[in-house]
């Protein structure tokens, strides 16, 4: 055999830190929901809705430069600022009530290239408020349908007990991962929410691989405590655990540094969500399975068909 | 004997992976920047045509890659951008413009063996390519003003032929009145209307009043036109724009998507697209003077409307026609080589038309130009606001009676026949269209994004690479084959959708994939290796690792592919292509991961005498 990360002879009592790792995750939740409730998330322009103008200029752009030349045109309420790298600029214009709300995109072009500066027009986006609204309005009913179905599934496939602990799990990385960008005021668009439901993807993936195999060791193993078992089952896929989580990590770092500054939110959400993840597997899912009581007579009945048993073996 | 794979899996990997590998080769030859021409009404695409701009490009210049004619346009394959834009322009002067569009394109490059079996390379979102998104909203408010306004002329033109008489005809938001002096006229009405006009709901009122209102059925029926019309008016305004793959579609109930690859001019697509107009057919009002109308004593039925070159007009307020009778009007000239507009009406304007001209020989006729503009502020409801601009276009004189074809003429010169002709197409909107959301990203943003994107994949890919080599040897190599055929396998398979378009986002699902479809084969290599720690055999070890794995390994991808099919079906744009990539990825990777590597694995140690594994 090769090297392996962790060698383990014994079980480890994963379970005696149950309860420091509930408050500790108890502390984060409240962290996230107080920042959320205070700091709220900074929307980005798909939900707020406004005008965003992203140009490119040949040197360095002179942010002090443009913000004087958006003033002098009248748009104080531009926010000019760079974006990935120092030729990028991107100007942001809340939503107004004007006549052509649609064309400020083409007089801000216009008024930057007034003076002969060569600007390459890169990305102008314009989001009117209503379609601001609907869009929060569809990504928190995407994310209450996401878990809703994932609670339904995992209900039928396993048990109850282990839905819920799966499902808090989720809330868990979701209000974390939210809280995160609350806290560090990171903009929260449209692609950070389809990283926020990848994450509840991730998180259930990892969290059923470990349910999965507590409910097996709860069949082969006859004498022992549930705590046991499910010590028993997290050292057996720690090293599982480890290694998916290592090569996720891999590629969304590839992803943060090269991927370039669109991508960083959705980047830096998924990262975030992927390690949270990893820990709620652990300790969230299993640890709410345990307090509500899962115990061997639960998993019994329910008889599972193996497939993919086309072969004897000798 | 253990590990043998039955003949067929053999078959069916090999085929599955053969189709998606063949699928996914048109990307590798890349696309060519192009000209694309094709005909509109009246014109033919031909040889003739395809040679003489061959020998246009040749004069100028201009090196060409190749020209080719085939399915009734051509295409002009060039070098690189910078010639596209010359070569288009030099097209575009030499054509009549009315005839030929002429757009610019990206085209792929695909060998024609891989075109004739159908293999495409994967569409590019407009993030990756460069280009405008909009998304417009129809004003129902008053597409169901205008369906009332006929009801209200048709309630009083029948009621008067009936000799059923009223004493007035209110029209209010969502309904209208009829007025009765007495109680039997109102009886008499009441089973008229209602037998006449079976999509209204008609209901009697205190104080001799009968509301008409239209049923629900009939709403949906006027909103549903009024969407697919405003969708029709704007491809064919597309066409102006010279765009090679527009794309317009009716988004929910009353929004239209319309998306524009590659296009350089912003500003003149959204001027085009935001003209909303309608048209009206109205006579002079000759008895009463303009001027004292101006000093606020206009007559009761007539006001005041400006012509485009500022003079006045006294107009009667009665419309004669209104623009959506108009089916098709074309600018030409008449046999003294005056410009005119000739103009088609459908058959109950035809009708109307006749009537209305035969009371009016020799007498002057308008025709007003009416366009919403948005006044930015929005009712209670959300809905945007709407202010009505109208403007004379024309004044002419009635010549003789007319029928559903006729012409306009008294016309100064070509171009403004031409542009008369198009606001009087265009002129049939029954309600306005404002755009509530764009995205333009420009092209060198584009360009950049893929090679991003790109970069991000293979950093990506490599890193997953040289760790799966490391950590299981020998079964890390079978990882990784499983790994780059996985790959294969989602371009081959994007490629093949014809919806399924490539965003940034859906990069990264790509990129996140990679890291992900390793997850089923380290399941199960961790298994394998706890079989051998338990002290089975090799060949048992492989045999139960690959069993004992498999329900874990669907149970955690069905829960994440339920995510993607949420994200899939709430999400728009990019979002749905990162939901496309992510559940394609889920797909191929239970295939790659289980199915082939399984297969790998036991062609090399399966049926044999196996005392150690290198895993």
């Amino acid at each position: 055999m090769g090297f392996q990360l962790l060698k383990l002879k014994e079980t480890v009592d994963f379970m005696k830190w149950r309860f420091p790792a509930m408050i500790f995750s108890t502390v984060l939740i409240i962290g996230s929901i107080v920042s959320l409730g205070v700091n709220q998330l900074n929307w980005g322009l798909d939900f707020t809705g406004g005008t965003l103008i992203e140009v490119g200029y040949e040197q360095s752009a002179d942010l002090e430069a443009v913000r004087t030349i958006m003033l002098d045109a009248g748009y104080t309420d531009a926010m000019v600022q760079n974006f990935g790298s120092s030729q990028d600029v991107l100007i942001r214009l809340a939503p107004r009530e004007g006549v052509k709300a649609v064309e400020i995109g083409d007089q801000v072009l216009a008024t930057l290239r007034a003076d002969g500066t060569k600007v390459d027009m890169r990305r102008i986006e314009f989001v009117g408020p209503n379609v601001g609204d609907e869009l929060t309005e569809q990504g928190g009913l995407a994310m209450l349908a996401a878990l809703i179905c994932i609670l339904i599934y995992v209900a039928m496939r396993f048990e109850y007990r282990f839905a819920l602990g799966s499902v808090a799990a989720l809330g868990h990385d979701v209000i974390l991962t939210l809280g995160l960008f609350s806290v560090l005021q990171l903009e929260f668009d449209l692609t950070v929410l389809a990283a926020v439901l990848a994450v509840i993807g991730y998180s259930l993936n990892d969290t059923i691989v470990v349910s999965d195999r507590i409910r097996e060791n709860f069949r082969k193993i006859r004498k022992a405590e549930p705590v046991e078992i499910i010590n028993i089952s997290l050292t057996q896929t720690l090293n599982r655990t480890i290694i998916t989580s290592l090569t996720t990590v891999l590629v969304l770092t590839a992803l943060f540094y090269k991927g370039g500054a669109l991508i960083h939110g959705f980047a830096t959400a998924l990262l975030f969500g992927v390690i949270v993840g990893t820990y709620s597997s652990v300790y969230i899912a299993s640890a709410v399975g345990l307090a509500l009581g899962i115990s061997r007579d639960d998993l019994i009945p329910t008889e599972i068909i193996k497939e993919g048993e086309d072969q004897d073996p000798v | 004997m253990l590990n043998k794979t039955p003949f067929w899996k053999y078959i069916l990997v090999i085929f599955v992976v053969a189709i998606t590998a063949l699928y996914a080769m048109p990307n590798i030859y890349g696309e060519d920047h192009a000209i694309q021409i094709s005909a509109s009404n009246n014109a033919f695409v031909s040889e003739e045509l395809k040679t003489s701009i061959e020998v246009a490009l040749k004069d100028e210049g201009i090196a060409i890659k190749r020209i080719e004619l085939e399915n009734e346009r051509i295409l002009v394959r060039l070098l690189d951008s910078d010639t596209q834009l010359v070569a288009r322009e030099l097209i575009d002067s030499k054509l009549d413009n009315d005839d030929y569009v002429v757009a610019m394109n990206l085209a792929p490059d695909t060998p024609d063996w891989l075109d004739a079996l159908g293999a495409s390379p994967m569409k590019l979102g407009l993030d990756l390519r460069g280009g405008v998104h909009f998304l417009m909203e129809v004003d129902m408010n008053s597409a169901t003003t205008k369906a009332y306004e006929d009801v209200v002329g048709d309630f009083k033109l029948q009621l008067r032929e009936e000799r059923i008489f009223y004493r007035t005809v209110i029209q209010n938001p969502d309904s209208v009145d009829v007025v009765f002096r007495d109680g039997e006229m109102l009886e008499k009405a009441q089973f008229y209307l209602r037998n006449q006009f079976r999509d209204l709901s008609i209901t009697e009122r205190d104080d001799l009043t009968l509301r008409a209102a239209f049923l629900e059925v009939r709403l949906a029926e006027i909103r549903d036109a009024a969407v697919s019309q405003n969708v029709t008016i704007i491809r064919s305004r597309i066409n102006q724009l010279g765009v090679a793959e527009p794309l317009v579609q009716k988004q929910g109930q009353e929004r239209i998507v319309v998306q524009l690859p590659g296009i350089q001019d912003t500003a003149k697509a959204k001027e085009i697209l935001n003209a909303t107009a309608t048209l009206e057919f109205r006579m002079l009002d000759e008895k009463s003077d303009v001027r004292d109308a101006l000093r606020g004593r206009a007559p009761a039925g007539s006001e005041v409307i400006y012509h485009k070159n500022g003079q006045p007009y006294l107009l009667k307020k009665q419309v004669m026609l209104t623009g959506s009778h108009i089916i098709d009007a074309n600018s030409g000239v008449d046999q003294y080589g005056v410009p005119n507009v000739s103009i088609d009406l459908d058959s109950k304007g035809g009708a109307k038309w006749s009537q209305a001209t035969k009371e009016n020989i020799k007498k002057p006729m308008a025709t007003v130009f009416i366009e919403y503009k948005t006044t930015g502020e929005r009712d209670i409801d959300g809905k945007l606001v709407f202010e009505k601009k109208e403007d004379i276009i024309s004044v002419a004189t009635i010549q003789a009676q007319l029928g559903s074809s006729f012409q306009i003429s008294g016309l100064d010169s070509p171009t403004e026949a031409r542009e008369l002709a198009l606001l009087l197409r265009a002129g049939a909107l029954i309600a306005p269209i404002q755009i509530v959301e764009e995205r333009t990203v420009g092209p060198s943003l584009g360009k950049e994004n893929i090679q991003l994107g790109m970069t991000a994949i293979i950093w990506g890919l490599a890193a997953v690479l040289v760790f799966m080599l490391i950590y299981y040897r020998a079964f890390g190599v079978i990882a990784n084959i499983a790994l780059l055929l996985n790959l294969v396998m989602i371009v081959g398979i994007m490629s093949m959708i014809p919806g399924a378009t490539l965003t940034l986002p859906g990069m990264a699902g790509i990129v996140l994939t990679v890291g992900m479809a390793v997850d089923a084969n380290v399941l199960i290599f961790e298994r394998i290796r706890e079989e051998l720690r338990d002290g089975r055999s090799p060949q048992q070890a492989i045999h139960f690792g690959y069993d004992n794995a498999f329900s874990t390994i669907l149970d955690a991808n069905i829960t994440t592919f339920i995510a993607g099919l949420i994200l899939f079906a709430v999400g728009t744009g990019p979002i749905k292509g990162f939901s496309i990539t992510l559940m394609i990825g889920i797909a191929t990777s239970m295939f790659t991961a289980i199915v082939v590597s399984r297969v790998l694995v036991n062609s090399i140690w399966g049926g044999k005498r196996v005392t150690k594994l290198a895993i």
